[in-house]
Protein backbone atom coordinates (compact mmCIF):
# COMPACT_ATOMS: atom_id res chain seq x y z
CA UNK A 1 0.00 0.00 0.00
CA UNK A 2 2.27 2.70 -0.84
CA UNK A 3 1.84 5.30 -3.40
CA UNK A 4 -1.56 4.89 -4.53
CA UNK A 5 -2.98 5.73 -7.84
CA UNK A 6 -4.03 9.11 -8.04
CA UNK A 7 -7.80 8.95 -7.12
CA UNK A 8 -10.26 11.81 -7.65
CA UNK A 9 -13.57 9.78 -7.32
CA UNK A 10 -15.80 11.14 -4.91
CA UNK A 11 -15.91 7.66 -2.70
CA UNK A 12 -13.18 4.45 -3.09
CA UNK A 13 -16.13 2.31 -3.21
CA UNK A 14 -16.90 4.22 -7.03
CA UNK A 15 -14.24 4.00 -9.08
CA UNK A 16 -11.98 0.70 -8.64
CA UNK A 17 -9.60 1.04 -10.86
CA UNK A 18 -9.26 -2.71 -12.22
CA UNK A 19 -10.07 -6.04 -11.79
CA UNK A 20 -7.16 -6.72 -9.47
CA UNK A 21 -8.85 -4.20 -6.84
CA UNK A 22 -12.16 -5.75 -5.43
CA UNK A 23 -14.15 -3.96 -3.67
CA UNK A 24 -13.38 -5.22 -0.49
CA UNK A 25 -9.64 -3.39 -0.82
CA UNK A 26 -11.64 -0.13 -0.44
CA UNK A 27 -11.09 0.37 3.33
CA UNK A 28 -8.24 -1.43 3.87
CA UNK A 29 -6.47 1.60 1.79
CA UNK A 30 -9.05 3.94 3.20
CA UNK A 31 -7.40 3.95 6.64
CA UNK A 32 -3.50 4.57 5.74
CA UNK A 33 -4.86 7.41 3.85
CA UNK A 34 -6.85 9.01 6.84
CA UNK A 35 -3.85 7.99 9.13
CA UNK A 36 -2.46 11.76 9.51
CA UNK A 37 -5.55 12.28 10.95
CA UNK A 38 -5.11 10.81 14.23
CA UNK A 39 -2.87 13.31 15.71
CA UNK A 40 -5.51 15.91 15.78
CA UNK A 41 -7.85 13.46 16.13
CA UNK A 42 -6.81 12.53 19.38
CA UNK A 43 -5.93 15.99 20.52
CA UNK A 44 -9.50 17.02 19.73
CA UNK A 45 -10.93 13.88 21.64
CA UNK A 46 -8.98 14.25 24.52
CA UNK A 47 -8.84 18.30 25.28
CA UNK A 48 -11.78 19.88 23.72
CA UNK A 49 -14.43 16.58 22.90
CA UNK A 50 -13.25 15.55 26.69
CA UNK A 51 -13.74 18.47 28.15
CA UNK A 52 -16.64 19.48 26.91
CA UNK A 53 -18.51 15.70 28.26
CA UNK A 54 -16.90 16.45 31.42
CA UNK A 55 -18.92 19.69 31.80
CA UNK A 56 -22.10 18.14 30.31
CA UNK A 57 -21.28 15.64 33.57
CA UNK A 58 -20.58 17.94 36.60
CA UNK A 59 -22.88 20.35 36.07
CA UNK A 60 -25.28 17.86 37.03
CA UNK A 61 -23.23 17.28 40.59
CA UNK A 62 -22.55 19.49 43.39
CA UNK A 63 -18.91 19.18 43.03
CA UNK A 64 -16.78 21.62 44.97
CA UNK A 65 -13.27 22.86 45.11
CA UNK A 66 -13.10 22.22 48.99
CA UNK A 67 -14.14 20.16 52.11
CA UNK A 68 -16.11 17.79 50.18
CA UNK A 69 -14.69 13.45 49.97
CA UNK A 70 -17.16 12.98 47.19
CA UNK A 71 -19.50 14.63 44.83
CA UNK A 72 -23.00 13.79 43.94
CA UNK A 73 -25.43 13.80 41.27
CA UNK A 74 -28.50 16.50 42.35
CA UNK A 75 -29.83 16.33 38.60
CA UNK A 76 -31.35 19.87 37.78
CA UNK A 77 -30.82 21.36 41.08
CA UNK A 78 -27.88 23.88 39.17
CA UNK A 79 -30.01 25.28 37.00
CA UNK A 80 -32.95 25.25 38.88
CA UNK A 81 -30.96 27.06 41.12
CA UNK A 82 -29.76 29.35 38.77
CA UNK A 83 -32.95 30.42 37.35
CA UNK A 84 -34.09 31.50 41.10
CA UNK A 85 -30.69 33.13 41.43
CA UNK A 86 -31.06 37.02 40.73
CA UNK A 87 -27.27 37.34 40.30
CA UNK A 88 -27.95 34.71 37.50
CA UNK A 89 -30.17 36.06 35.82
CA UNK A 90 -28.51 39.51 35.98
CA UNK A 91 -25.45 38.49 34.94
CA UNK A 92 -27.58 37.04 31.72
CA UNK A 93 -29.23 40.76 31.40
CA UNK A 94 -25.56 41.72 31.27
CA UNK A 95 -24.24 39.35 28.84
CA UNK A 96 -27.36 40.70 26.43
CA UNK A 97 -26.96 44.49 27.28
CA UNK A 98 -22.93 43.72 26.60
CA UNK A 99 -23.24 41.34 23.40
CA UNK A 100 -26.41 44.02 21.48
CA UNK A 101 -24.31 47.12 22.72
CA UNK A 102 -20.97 46.06 21.64
CA UNK A 103 -21.14 43.64 18.77
CA UNK A 104 -24.87 43.70 17.46
CA UNK A 105 -24.33 47.65 17.28
CA UNK A 106 -21.51 49.15 17.95
CA UNK A 107 -18.84 46.38 16.16
CA UNK A 108 -20.99 46.33 13.26
CA UNK A 109 -22.21 49.47 12.30
CA UNK A 110 -19.34 51.01 13.22
CA UNK A 111 -17.15 48.34 11.13
CA UNK A 112 -19.57 49.09 8.31
CA UNK A 113 -19.47 52.76 8.65
CA UNK A 114 -16.03 52.75 8.14
CA UNK A 115 -15.89 49.98 5.15
CA UNK A 116 -18.35 52.56 3.06
CA UNK A 117 -16.20 55.43 3.82
CA UNK A 118 -12.72 54.01 3.03
CA UNK A 119 -14.24 53.45 -0.50
CA UNK A 120 -14.33 57.36 -1.19
CA UNK A 121 -11.83 58.61 1.44
CA UNK A 122 -8.17 59.49 0.26
CA UNK A 123 -5.55 56.82 0.36
CA UNK A 124 -3.45 58.25 3.06
CA UNK A 125 -6.59 58.68 5.37
CA UNK A 126 -7.65 55.05 4.87
CA UNK A 127 -4.00 53.85 5.70
CA UNK A 128 -4.14 55.29 8.34
CA UNK A 129 -7.62 55.09 10.04
CA UNK A 130 -7.20 51.25 9.28
CA UNK A 131 -3.69 51.26 10.81
CA UNK A 132 -4.93 52.64 13.94
CA UNK A 133 -7.94 50.69 14.31
CA UNK A 134 -6.82 46.98 13.29
CA UNK A 135 -3.53 47.93 15.59
CA UNK A 136 -6.34 48.43 18.89
CA UNK A 137 -7.37 44.49 17.27
CA UNK A 138 -4.19 42.70 16.95
CA UNK A 139 -3.08 44.12 20.87
CA UNK A 140 -3.25 41.27 23.43
CA UNK A 141 -6.68 41.28 25.21
CA UNK A 142 -5.21 42.07 28.40
CA UNK A 143 -3.13 45.08 27.02
CA UNK A 144 -6.27 46.37 25.43
CA UNK A 145 -8.36 46.31 28.83
CA UNK A 146 -5.22 48.18 30.47
CA UNK A 147 -5.64 50.90 27.63
CA UNK A 148 -9.07 51.46 27.93
CA UNK A 149 -9.40 50.95 31.53
CA UNK A 150 -7.05 53.89 31.95
CA UNK A 151 -9.06 55.46 29.13
CA UNK A 152 -12.17 55.63 31.66
CA UNK A 153 -10.94 55.71 35.17
CA UNK A 154 -11.90 59.50 37.06
CA UNK A 155 -8.60 61.10 36.38
CA UNK A 156 -8.59 59.55 32.65
CA UNK A 157 -8.50 60.91 29.21
CA UNK A 158 -12.11 60.48 28.94
CA UNK A 159 -12.71 62.84 31.86
CA UNK A 160 -10.18 65.18 30.60
CA UNK A 161 -11.75 66.00 27.30
CA UNK A 162 -15.41 66.08 28.66
CA UNK A 163 -13.23 68.44 31.18
CA UNK A 164 -12.06 70.42 28.04
CA UNK A 165 -15.42 70.71 26.47
CA UNK A 166 -16.92 71.99 29.92
CA UNK A 167 -19.18 68.59 29.93
CA UNK A 168 -19.88 67.13 33.00
CA UNK A 169 -17.27 63.95 34.26
CA UNK A 170 -18.21 61.24 35.62
CA UNK A 171 -16.24 57.71 37.27
CA UNK A 172 -17.29 56.21 34.36
CA UNK A 173 -16.16 52.40 35.95
CA UNK A 174 -18.38 52.99 38.80
CA UNK A 175 -21.54 54.59 37.57
CA UNK A 176 -22.00 52.72 34.35
CA UNK A 177 -19.42 50.41 34.10
CA UNK A 178 -21.06 47.66 31.28
CA UNK A 179 -21.06 50.84 29.12
CA UNK A 180 -17.48 51.04 29.90
CA UNK A 181 -16.98 47.77 28.72
CA UNK A 182 -18.98 47.46 26.14
CA UNK A 183 -16.56 50.40 24.43
CA UNK A 184 -13.93 49.00 25.10
CA UNK A 185 -15.25 45.64 23.12
CA UNK A 186 -16.34 47.94 20.88
CA UNK A 187 -12.73 49.47 20.50
CA UNK A 188 -11.18 46.46 20.16
CA UNK A 189 -13.16 44.38 18.13
CA UNK A 190 -14.39 46.83 14.98
CA UNK A 191 -11.59 45.74 12.52
CA UNK A 192 -12.89 42.73 12.18
CA UNK A 193 -15.69 43.89 10.63
CA UNK A 194 -14.58 46.53 8.80
CA UNK A 195 -12.01 44.12 7.39
CA UNK A 196 -14.89 41.58 6.27
CA UNK A 197 -16.84 44.64 5.07
CA UNK A 198 -14.36 46.05 3.21
CA UNK A 199 -13.66 42.72 1.71
CA UNK A 200 -16.97 42.26 0.83
CA UNK A 201 -17.67 45.52 -0.49
CA UNK A 202 -15.22 45.22 -3.30
CA UNK A 203 -16.63 42.77 -4.37
CA UNK A 204 -19.45 44.46 -5.51
CA UNK A 205 -19.46 45.47 -9.11
CA UNK A 206 -18.67 49.54 -10.11
CA UNK A 207 -21.40 49.06 -13.04
CA UNK A 208 -24.33 48.11 -10.65
CA UNK A 209 -23.59 51.48 -8.09
CA UNK A 210 -23.08 53.61 -11.01
CA UNK A 211 -26.22 52.90 -12.85
CA UNK A 212 -28.41 53.07 -9.82
CA UNK A 213 -26.55 56.70 -9.28
CA UNK A 214 -27.50 57.72 -12.70
CA UNK A 215 -30.43 56.56 -12.14
CA UNK A 216 -31.03 59.06 -9.90
CA UNK A 217 -30.75 56.88 -6.74
CA UNK A 218 -29.42 59.11 -3.58
CA UNK A 219 -27.09 57.71 -1.04
CA UNK A 220 -28.97 55.70 1.70
CA UNK A 221 -31.40 54.55 -0.83
CA UNK A 222 -28.59 53.14 -2.76
CA UNK A 223 -26.80 51.81 0.49
CA UNK A 224 -30.28 50.11 1.61
CA UNK A 225 -31.50 48.76 -1.55
CA UNK A 226 -28.73 47.39 -3.63
CA UNK A 227 -25.04 47.91 -1.35
CA UNK A 228 -26.93 46.08 1.76
CA UNK A 229 -28.94 43.26 0.04
CA UNK A 230 -25.90 42.71 -1.95
CA UNK A 231 -24.06 41.98 1.09
CA UNK A 232 -26.72 40.46 3.05
CA UNK A 233 -24.36 37.12 3.88
CA UNK A 234 -21.50 38.82 5.45
CA UNK A 235 -23.46 40.75 7.55
CA UNK A 236 -25.03 37.44 8.56
CA UNK A 237 -21.99 35.51 8.86
CA UNK A 238 -19.89 38.58 10.64
CA UNK A 239 -22.85 38.97 13.19
CA UNK A 240 -22.62 35.45 14.29
CA UNK A 241 -18.86 35.73 14.41
CA UNK A 242 -19.16 38.68 16.55
CA UNK A 243 -21.72 37.57 19.07
CA UNK A 244 -19.87 34.30 19.41
CA UNK A 245 -16.47 36.46 19.67
CA UNK A 246 -18.60 38.73 22.26
CA UNK A 247 -20.10 36.01 24.24
CA UNK A 248 -16.61 34.60 25.46
CA UNK A 249 -14.88 38.25 26.33
CA UNK A 250 -13.49 37.51 30.37
CA UNK A 251 -9.88 38.79 30.27
CA UNK A 252 -10.96 42.47 29.05
CA UNK A 253 -13.73 42.94 31.63
CA UNK A 254 -12.01 41.48 34.29
CA UNK A 255 -8.98 43.76 33.84
CA UNK A 256 -11.13 46.92 33.60
CA UNK A 257 -14.05 45.93 36.41
CA UNK A 258 -13.24 42.64 37.69
CA UNK A 259 -17.24 42.22 37.43
CA UNK A 260 -17.89 44.91 39.53
CA UNK A 261 -18.79 47.38 41.00
CA UNK A 262 -21.30 44.65 42.71
CA UNK A 263 -21.92 42.96 39.67
CA UNK A 264 -22.66 46.01 37.44
CA UNK A 265 -20.78 44.06 34.61
CA UNK A 266 -20.59 40.54 35.96
CA UNK A 267 -21.66 39.07 32.05
CA UNK A 268 -22.11 35.41 32.47
CA UNK A 269 -17.85 34.43 31.89
CA UNK A 270 -17.42 36.49 35.05
CA UNK A 271 -20.25 34.82 37.07
CA UNK A 272 -19.11 31.11 35.99
CA UNK A 273 -15.29 32.07 37.73
CA UNK A 274 -16.83 33.61 40.43
CA UNK A 275 -19.11 30.62 41.68
CA UNK A 276 -16.63 27.83 40.24
CA UNK A 277 -13.32 29.72 42.19
CA UNK A 278 -14.60 32.68 44.37
CA UNK A 279 -17.29 30.73 46.28
CA UNK A 280 -15.78 27.00 45.34
CA UNK A 281 -19.47 25.91 43.48
CA UNK A 282 -17.05 23.95 40.33
CA UNK A 283 -20.94 22.17 40.06
CA UNK A 284 -22.84 25.59 39.83
CA UNK A 285 -20.08 27.20 37.77
CA UNK A 286 -19.92 24.42 35.40
CA UNK A 287 -24.03 24.57 34.86
CA UNK A 288 -23.83 28.50 33.95
CA UNK A 289 -20.49 27.57 31.53
CA UNK A 290 -22.57 24.62 30.09
CA UNK A 291 -25.51 27.08 29.42
CA UNK A 292 -23.18 29.47 27.79
CA UNK A 293 -21.94 26.75 25.72
CA UNK A 294 -25.02 25.97 24.65
CA UNK A 295 -26.33 29.40 23.38
CA UNK A 296 -22.61 29.34 21.68
CA UNK A 297 -23.84 26.22 20.32
CA UNK A 298 -26.54 27.69 18.91
CA UNK A 299 -25.39 30.43 17.57
CA UNK A 300 -22.50 28.15 16.09
CA UNK A 301 -24.94 26.00 14.36
CA UNK A 302 -26.39 28.67 13.01
CA UNK A 303 -23.22 30.31 11.72
CA UNK A 304 -22.50 26.50 9.92
CA UNK A 305 -25.61 26.50 8.51
CA UNK A 306 -24.95 29.51 6.63
CA UNK A 307 -21.58 28.65 5.29
CA UNK A 308 -22.58 24.67 4.63
CA UNK A 309 -22.69 24.99 0.99
CA UNK A 310 -18.57 26.15 1.06
CA UNK A 311 -17.68 23.33 2.28
CA UNK B 1 -10.91 79.57 -6.96
CA UNK B 2 -13.20 76.89 -8.75
CA UNK B 3 -15.79 75.05 -6.66
CA UNK B 4 -14.90 71.61 -5.49
CA UNK B 5 -16.38 68.79 -7.65
CA UNK B 6 -18.88 66.74 -6.43
CA UNK B 7 -16.06 63.79 -6.06
CA UNK B 8 -13.96 66.25 -3.99
CA UNK B 9 -16.84 67.34 -1.78
CA UNK B 10 -17.37 63.80 -0.84
CA UNK B 11 -13.79 62.37 -0.46
CA UNK B 12 -13.30 65.67 1.71
CA UNK B 13 -16.59 64.25 3.63
CA UNK B 14 -15.34 60.76 3.64
CA UNK B 15 -11.82 62.27 5.21
CA UNK B 16 -12.92 63.86 7.91
CA UNK B 17 -15.57 60.98 8.83
CA UNK B 18 -12.55 58.57 8.75
CA UNK B 19 -9.95 61.13 10.42
CA UNK B 20 -12.41 61.77 13.98
CA UNK B 21 -13.25 57.91 14.26
CA UNK B 22 -9.52 57.45 14.06
CA UNK B 23 -8.86 60.28 16.99
CA UNK B 24 -11.18 58.85 18.61
CA UNK B 25 -9.39 55.33 18.12
CA UNK B 26 -6.04 56.86 18.92
CA UNK B 27 -5.99 58.15 22.63
CA UNK B 28 -6.15 54.63 24.11
CA UNK B 29 -2.82 54.23 22.32
CA UNK B 30 -1.46 57.37 22.16
CA UNK B 31 -1.30 57.28 25.94
CA UNK B 32 0.23 53.94 25.96
CA UNK B 33 3.70 55.27 24.24
CA UNK B 34 3.46 58.98 25.82
CA UNK B 35 3.09 57.11 29.12
CA UNK B 36 6.04 54.75 28.67
CA UNK B 37 8.51 58.21 27.89
CA UNK B 38 7.02 60.34 30.35
CA UNK B 39 8.97 60.50 33.62
CA UNK B 40 5.41 61.36 35.61
CA UNK B 41 3.50 59.10 33.92
CA UNK B 42 -0.13 59.00 35.29
CA UNK B 43 -3.48 58.29 33.57
CA UNK B 44 -4.49 60.80 31.08
CA UNK B 45 -3.22 61.79 27.31
CA UNK B 46 -0.63 64.17 28.24
CA UNK B 47 2.29 65.88 26.65
CA UNK B 48 5.39 64.08 28.72
CA UNK B 49 7.17 66.15 30.70
CA UNK B 50 10.51 65.44 28.75
CA UNK B 51 11.44 62.38 27.60
CA UNK B 52 12.65 59.13 29.54
CA UNK B 53 13.36 55.42 29.09
CA UNK B 54 13.63 54.87 32.89
CA UNK B 55 10.80 53.29 32.91
CA UNK B 56 12.03 50.89 30.24
CA UNK B 57 15.15 50.35 32.26
CA UNK B 58 12.74 49.87 35.61
CA UNK B 59 11.32 47.16 33.90
CA UNK B 60 14.06 45.13 32.03
CA UNK B 61 14.81 42.27 34.64
CA UNK B 62 14.58 39.07 34.66
CA UNK B 63 11.47 39.25 37.15
CA UNK B 64 9.58 41.34 35.36
CA UNK B 65 9.92 40.99 31.89
CA UNK B 66 11.90 38.38 31.18
CA UNK B 67 11.15 35.58 32.73
CA UNK B 68 7.03 36.09 31.96
CA UNK B 69 8.13 36.74 27.94
CA UNK B 70 10.39 33.53 27.95
CA UNK B 71 7.43 31.83 29.61
CA UNK B 72 4.98 33.24 26.98
CA UNK B 73 7.68 31.87 24.15
CA UNK B 74 8.06 28.36 25.88
CA UNK B 75 3.73 28.05 25.50
CA UNK B 76 2.90 29.63 22.84
CA UNK B 77 5.78 28.65 20.78
CA UNK B 78 5.30 24.80 21.60
CA UNK B 79 2.10 24.39 21.16
CA UNK B 80 2.07 26.61 17.63
CA UNK B 81 4.13 24.10 16.72
CA UNK B 82 2.10 21.33 17.76
CA UNK B 83 -0.97 22.84 16.45
CA UNK B 84 0.68 23.29 13.03
CA UNK B 85 2.14 19.96 12.84
CA UNK B 86 -1.29 17.86 13.42
CA UNK B 87 -3.02 20.94 11.51
CA UNK B 88 -1.30 19.96 8.23
CA UNK B 89 -1.02 16.01 8.87
CA UNK B 90 -4.71 16.51 9.32
CA UNK B 91 -5.83 19.11 6.42
CA UNK B 92 -3.47 16.41 3.72
CA UNK B 93 -6.13 13.56 3.59
CA UNK B 94 -8.63 15.92 3.72
CA UNK B 95 -7.95 17.74 0.99
CA UNK B 96 -6.51 14.95 -1.12
CA UNK B 97 -8.61 12.09 -0.69
CA UNK B 98 -12.23 11.91 -0.64
CA UNK B 99 -14.27 9.79 1.76
CA UNK B 100 -17.84 10.04 2.97
CA UNK B 101 -16.58 11.28 6.14
CA UNK B 102 -14.74 14.57 5.16
CA UNK B 103 -17.96 17.00 4.89
CA UNK B 104 -19.22 15.92 8.27
CA UNK B 105 -16.15 16.23 9.42
CA UNK B 106 -15.29 19.72 8.34
CA UNK B 107 -18.87 20.79 9.46
CA UNK B 108 -17.73 19.37 12.60
CA UNK B 109 -14.37 21.62 12.61
CA UNK B 110 -16.30 24.69 11.17
CA UNK B 111 -18.65 24.13 14.48
CA UNK B 112 -15.77 23.92 16.92
CA UNK B 113 -13.71 27.07 15.35
CA UNK B 114 -16.70 29.36 16.62
CA UNK B 115 -17.23 27.45 19.90
CA UNK B 116 -16.67 30.24 22.97
CA UNK B 117 -14.29 28.19 24.30
CA UNK B 118 -13.91 30.34 27.46
CA UNK B 119 -17.07 28.47 28.84
CA UNK B 120 -15.29 25.21 29.34
CA UNK B 121 -12.65 27.02 31.29
CA UNK B 122 -13.92 25.73 34.61
CA UNK B 123 -14.42 22.01 33.55
CA UNK B 124 -11.06 22.08 31.98
CA UNK B 125 -9.89 23.08 35.07
CA UNK B 126 -11.74 20.18 36.88
CA UNK B 127 -10.60 17.56 34.60
CA UNK B 128 -6.97 18.70 34.92
CA UNK B 129 -6.62 19.16 38.79
CA UNK B 130 -8.16 15.02 38.02
CA UNK B 131 -5.39 13.79 36.10
CA UNK B 132 -2.56 16.07 37.61
CA UNK B 133 -1.78 18.29 34.94
CA UNK B 134 -3.04 20.93 36.18
CA UNK B 135 0.06 23.41 36.56
CA UNK B 136 2.12 21.81 34.13
CA UNK B 137 3.19 23.69 31.14
CA UNK B 138 2.97 20.54 28.88
CA UNK B 139 -0.97 20.58 29.91
CA UNK B 140 -1.33 23.72 29.10
CA UNK B 141 0.56 23.61 25.54
CA UNK B 142 -1.75 20.58 24.78
CA UNK B 143 -5.04 22.93 25.60
CA UNK B 144 -3.95 25.49 23.57
CA UNK B 145 -3.02 23.31 20.78
CA UNK B 146 -6.88 21.66 20.60
CA UNK B 147 -8.12 24.78 21.01
CA UNK B 148 -6.42 26.35 17.99
CA UNK B 149 -6.34 23.51 16.12
CA UNK B 150 -9.95 23.22 14.67
CA UNK B 151 -9.63 26.77 13.54
CA UNK B 152 -6.09 25.83 12.18
CA UNK B 153 -7.09 22.44 10.39
CA UNK B 154 -9.73 24.72 8.25
CA UNK B 155 -7.63 27.45 7.51
CA UNK B 156 -5.01 24.75 6.54
CA UNK B 157 -6.97 22.67 3.95
CA UNK B 158 -8.49 25.61 2.26
CA UNK B 159 -4.56 26.26 1.54
CA UNK B 160 -3.80 23.37 0.61
CA UNK B 161 -7.13 22.98 -1.89
CA UNK B 162 -5.42 25.82 -3.66
CA UNK B 163 -2.40 23.71 -4.54
CA UNK B 164 -2.61 21.97 -8.04
CA UNK B 165 -3.21 17.74 -7.65
CA UNK B 166 -1.22 17.42 -11.30
CA UNK B 167 2.15 17.95 -9.36
CA UNK B 168 1.64 15.69 -7.14
CA UNK B 169 0.44 13.14 -9.23
CA UNK B 170 3.97 13.23 -11.26
CA UNK B 171 5.73 12.83 -8.00
CA UNK B 172 3.89 9.45 -7.37
CA UNK B 173 4.39 8.45 -10.96
CA UNK B 174 7.87 8.83 -10.08
CA UNK B 175 7.08 6.43 -6.89
CA UNK B 176 7.26 9.51 -4.13
CA UNK B 177 4.97 7.88 -1.24
CA UNK B 178 2.45 10.70 -0.19
CA UNK B 179 4.03 11.56 3.30
CA UNK B 180 7.16 12.23 0.83
CA UNK B 181 4.83 14.46 -1.50
CA UNK B 182 3.13 16.47 1.29
CA UNK B 183 6.32 17.32 2.61
CA UNK B 184 8.72 17.71 -0.31
CA UNK B 185 5.56 19.17 -2.46
CA UNK B 186 2.45 20.46 -1.14
CA UNK B 187 4.09 22.08 2.08
CA UNK B 188 6.92 24.17 0.29
CA UNK B 189 3.92 24.95 -2.26
CA UNK B 190 2.15 26.26 0.27
CA UNK B 191 4.58 28.17 2.32
CA UNK B 192 2.42 30.93 2.86
CA UNK B 193 -0.44 28.97 3.82
CA UNK B 194 1.55 27.77 6.48
CA UNK B 195 3.22 30.85 7.38
CA UNK B 196 -0.46 32.13 8.00
CA UNK B 197 -1.15 29.31 9.96
CA UNK B 198 1.01 29.40 12.17
CA UNK B 199 1.75 33.36 12.88
CA UNK B 200 -2.34 33.29 13.24
CA UNK B 201 -1.90 30.57 15.99
CA UNK B 202 0.73 31.92 18.02
CA UNK B 203 -0.45 35.50 18.12
CA UNK B 204 -4.21 34.25 19.00
CA UNK B 205 -2.30 32.26 22.06
CA UNK B 206 0.29 35.30 22.53
CA UNK B 207 -2.97 37.39 23.99
CA UNK B 208 -4.62 34.99 25.03
CA UNK B 209 -5.66 35.88 29.07
CA UNK B 210 -7.61 33.30 30.71
CA UNK B 211 -6.10 29.65 29.13
CA UNK B 212 -2.54 30.45 31.61
CA UNK B 213 -4.55 32.18 34.11
CA UNK B 214 -6.55 29.38 34.93
CA UNK B 215 -4.42 26.19 34.33
CA UNK B 216 -0.93 27.22 35.36
CA UNK B 217 -0.67 28.57 39.33
CA UNK B 218 3.23 29.04 40.18
CA UNK B 219 4.03 32.57 39.39
CA UNK B 220 7.41 31.66 37.77
CA UNK B 221 5.52 29.55 35.09
CA UNK B 222 3.14 32.54 34.32
CA UNK B 223 3.38 34.29 30.61
CA UNK B 224 2.99 37.59 30.43
CA UNK B 225 -0.17 37.81 29.55
CA UNK B 226 -0.71 36.75 33.31
CA UNK B 227 1.80 38.58 34.93
CA UNK B 228 1.39 42.07 33.38
CA UNK B 229 -1.28 41.53 36.24
CA UNK B 230 0.98 41.81 38.73
CA UNK B 231 1.18 45.87 38.10
CA UNK B 232 -2.19 46.05 39.82
CA UNK B 233 -2.81 43.50 42.43
CA UNK B 234 0.69 42.80 44.40
CA UNK B 235 3.06 45.66 44.45
CA UNK B 236 0.79 48.21 45.68
CA UNK B 237 1.38 51.49 44.31
CA UNK B 238 0.36 51.38 40.48
CA UNK B 239 3.82 52.59 38.26
CA UNK B 240 1.37 53.74 35.22
CA UNK B 241 5.12 54.89 33.64
CA UNK B 242 6.28 50.72 33.73
CA UNK B 243 2.90 49.79 32.61
CA UNK B 244 2.84 51.44 29.57
CA UNK B 245 6.22 50.17 28.95
CA UNK B 246 5.85 46.76 29.92
CA UNK B 247 2.89 47.09 27.49
CA UNK B 248 4.74 47.88 24.44
CA UNK B 249 7.38 45.33 24.83
CA UNK B 250 4.82 42.64 25.58
CA UNK B 251 2.64 43.89 22.62
CA UNK B 252 5.25 44.85 20.43
CA UNK B 253 6.05 41.15 18.73
CA UNK B 254 2.25 40.22 17.75
CA UNK B 255 2.17 43.51 16.23
CA UNK B 256 5.09 42.90 13.93
CA UNK B 257 3.99 39.73 13.45
CA UNK B 258 0.64 40.65 12.27
CA UNK B 259 2.22 43.02 9.83
CA UNK B 260 4.05 40.24 8.59
CA UNK B 261 1.48 38.87 7.38
CA UNK B 262 -1.56 41.68 7.15
CA UNK B 263 -0.82 41.36 3.29
CA UNK B 264 -1.89 37.90 3.09
CA UNK B 265 -4.60 38.44 5.89
CA UNK B 266 -5.62 41.66 4.59
CA UNK B 267 -6.37 42.09 0.36
CA UNK B 268 -9.83 39.59 0.53
CA UNK B 269 -9.26 39.00 4.28
CA UNK B 270 -8.57 35.81 3.14
CA UNK B 271 -8.98 33.59 6.69
CA UNK B 272 -9.76 30.31 4.49
CA UNK B 273 -13.38 31.48 3.91
CA UNK B 274 -14.13 31.56 7.65
CA UNK B 275 -15.67 34.91 6.83
CA UNK B 276 -17.18 34.39 3.33
CA UNK B 277 -20.36 35.70 1.88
Amino acid sequence: MTAAAPHTGPGPAKSPPGPSAPARRAPRRLLPRFLPLTPALVLLLLFLAGPIAYCVLIAFTDLQLTGQAEESFVGLENFRRAFGDEEFLNAVWLTLVFTVVSSLIGQNTLGLALAVLMRRASKPVRTLTGGIVVTAWVLPEVVAGFLLYAFFRREGTLNAILDWLRLPSQNWLFTLPILAVSFANVWRGTAFSMLVYSAALSEIPEEITEAAEVDGAGGWRRMWHITLPMIRRSIGTNLMLNTLQTLSVFGLIWVMTRGGPGGKSRTLPLFMYEQAFQNSLIGYGTAVALLLLLVGSLFSLVYVRLLRTEV
Amino acid sequence: MPLPSRRTTRRLAADAGLLAVAAAFVLPLAWVVLSALDPRAGLRVKAPDGLTLDHFDAILTDEITFTPLLNSLVLCGGATALTVVCAALAAYPLSRFRSRFNRPFLLTILFATSLPITAIMVPVYALFVRVDLIDTVRGTVLFFAASQLPFAVWLMKNFMDGVPKELEEAAWTDGASSPQSLVRIVLPLMGPGVAVVTVFSFVMMWGNFFVPFMLLLSPDRMPASVSINDFFGNRGMVAYGQLAAFSIVYSTPVILLYVLIARRLGGGFALGGAVKG
